[in-house]
């Protein structure tokens, strides 16, 4: 089956240093079960696999985690990156990484930095992310970037929270120059779906946001691009994940593990290649995990007979199998999927309890 | 800032940081790559951003491609202009 499905070429590879991190964010989507620190890949390895990356045809890699700056050897990475001739990009807490580091980073050669801001209010920032003082670090290394003369686009993931103040971060991110910012409402993945009644905004909160950002989008138009992903569990149809498992990405974990996406370990009895053992165009090919779910020959009714079947491919399998028990399902964020009905009343289940801060053990 | 970017003929457009042309043999010729985007680049584009450079200013862009392709001159400015206002817009090029 796997087999029959003709095979695309990766534009993009997740490297995801470490999973240490400072923070404790309530929405993190790693997995429950971090990998340690005496486990992680060395740089040497990190090189090659950046260089079988840029031969299967990978065109970027964002260099994350966990956060990256927790690797003593983050700049060598990096490096290492560009020597393979990828377009290099960082995605970091901006917690950990110090003015010089940011230098070297930039005198090594990297071509873009992404900034996670938690909130455009100081006090919230700091609460949501569980780090007092995190804020203005984040401020203080974004404006380094802009000064050093990289592009720089701030993140924001949005929640019940900050919901209301996402025009307040488009007028921080201008005023930081950055090039772009990502209004991200939280997955619920991994960590974050500990915290999901916390966090879920209320409906009409969720069609305020969409409607607000479309404005600002047309009011910035030139000074930033504002990019959205939208709030899953009030959409009506599925994200098309990843562009399609198996199609356009590869992520890569800190021990090494080889994913065609970032949760895809919360899925059972799935076999993962790791670039230890096996090059990265072997495990692109032939490994069980990236042929699980390939192509659409696999969906079941809705997709099998609709339109969308090529744009979204289904959803994600993650979300199926979280929230039916079948990866192989609809995504029943599909008002299309006879499970839609469960995913519209989590969607209500909202609460304003404390968040279980995510701590490295 | 909702008007497209008129980009003064005067100007030396160039790529920023962050913004590369690079050819890949895998995706099957050039590509723009940029901040969590990737675009291809057609024969044309090509053309057009690897005169990008800081150096010469639109005027002698346009002037060189319609020298070098014997194209008409007000022909090549307003499908330069088109191209560049647009990349302008997304902050994938300065001038």
């Amino acid at each position: 089956m796997a087999q029959a499905q003709p095979l695309h070429t990766p534009i993009g590879l997740l490297a995801e240093l470490t999973h240490r991190c400072p923070l404790g964010c309530p929405y993190c989507s790693n997995p429950l079960a971090l990998e340690p620190r005496d486990d992680e890949l060395d740089a040497a390895t990190w090189a090659r696999v950046f260089k079988e990356a840029a031969a299967l045809g990978v065109l970027q890699v964002h260099l994350s985690g966990g956060e990256p700056g927790a690797r003593r050897d983050l700049v060598d990475i990096a490096a290492h990156a560009r020597e393979a001739g990828l377009y290099t990009n960082l995605i970091t807490s901006g917690v950990g990484i110090i003015t010089r580091t940011m230098r070297d980073l930039w005198e090594a050669g990297l071509d873009h930095v992404q900034v996670s801001i938690q909130d455009s209010d100081a006090v919230s920032a700091d609460h949501i992310a569980g780090y007092r003082g995190a804020f203005q670090r984040k401020l203080a290394l974004a404006a380094e970037a802009v000064r050093l003369g990289l592009p720089l686009t701030v993140n924001l993931v949005v929640h019940r929270a900050n919901i209301e103040r996402i025009g307040a971060m488009v007028d921080l991110a201008l005023k930081l120059n950055a090039a772009r910012i990502e209004i991200a409402h939280v997955q619920y993945y991994g960590w974050a779906l500990k915290n999901r009644a916390a966090l879920m905004p209320e409906r009409k909160q969720v069609d305020r946001a969409v409607l607000e950002v479309e404005a600002l989008r047309e009011k910035h138009r030139g000074r930033i691009v504002i990019d959205a992903v939208v709030p899953d569990y009030h959409a009506r149809f599925p994200k098309p994940c990843v562009g399609g498992w198996g199609r356009r990405s590869l992520n890569v974990t800190p021990t090494g593990r080889v994913l065609p996406c970032h949760a895809a370990e919360t899925i059972p009895g799935i076999e993962f290649w790791n670039v230890r053992d096996r090059s990265l165009s072997e495990i692109w090919t032939s490994s069980p995990a990236f042929n699980a779910f390939r192509g659409t020959d696999f969906l079941p009714d809705p997709c099998r007979s609709c339109d969308r079947r090529e744009v979204d491919f289904g959803g994600c399998r993650c979300q199926a199998y979280a929230l039916t028990g079948d990866a192989r399902a609809t995504d029943p964020v599909c008002h299309l999927s006879p499970h839609h009905q469960k995913v519209a009343a989590l969607a209500q289940q909202t609460a304003d309890e404390p968040y279980a801060y995510r701590r490295m053990s | 800032m909702t008007a497209p970017a008129q980009i003064p003929p005067d100007s030396r457009p160039r790529l920023p940081r962050g913004v590369r042309l690079t050819n890949s043999e895998a995706h099957g010729g050039w590509v723009l790559l940029a901040p969590e985007r990737i675009f291809k680049a057609d024969a044309i584009a090509y053309e057009v951003l690897r005169r990008c450079t800081g150096e010469a200013t639109l005027t002698e862009i346009v002037d060189d491609l319609a020298r070098t392709f014997n194209a008409p001159r007000e022909r090549v400015a307003s499908d330069v202009t088109a191209l560049l206002a647009g990349l302008a817009e997304k902050r994938l090029l300065e001038f």
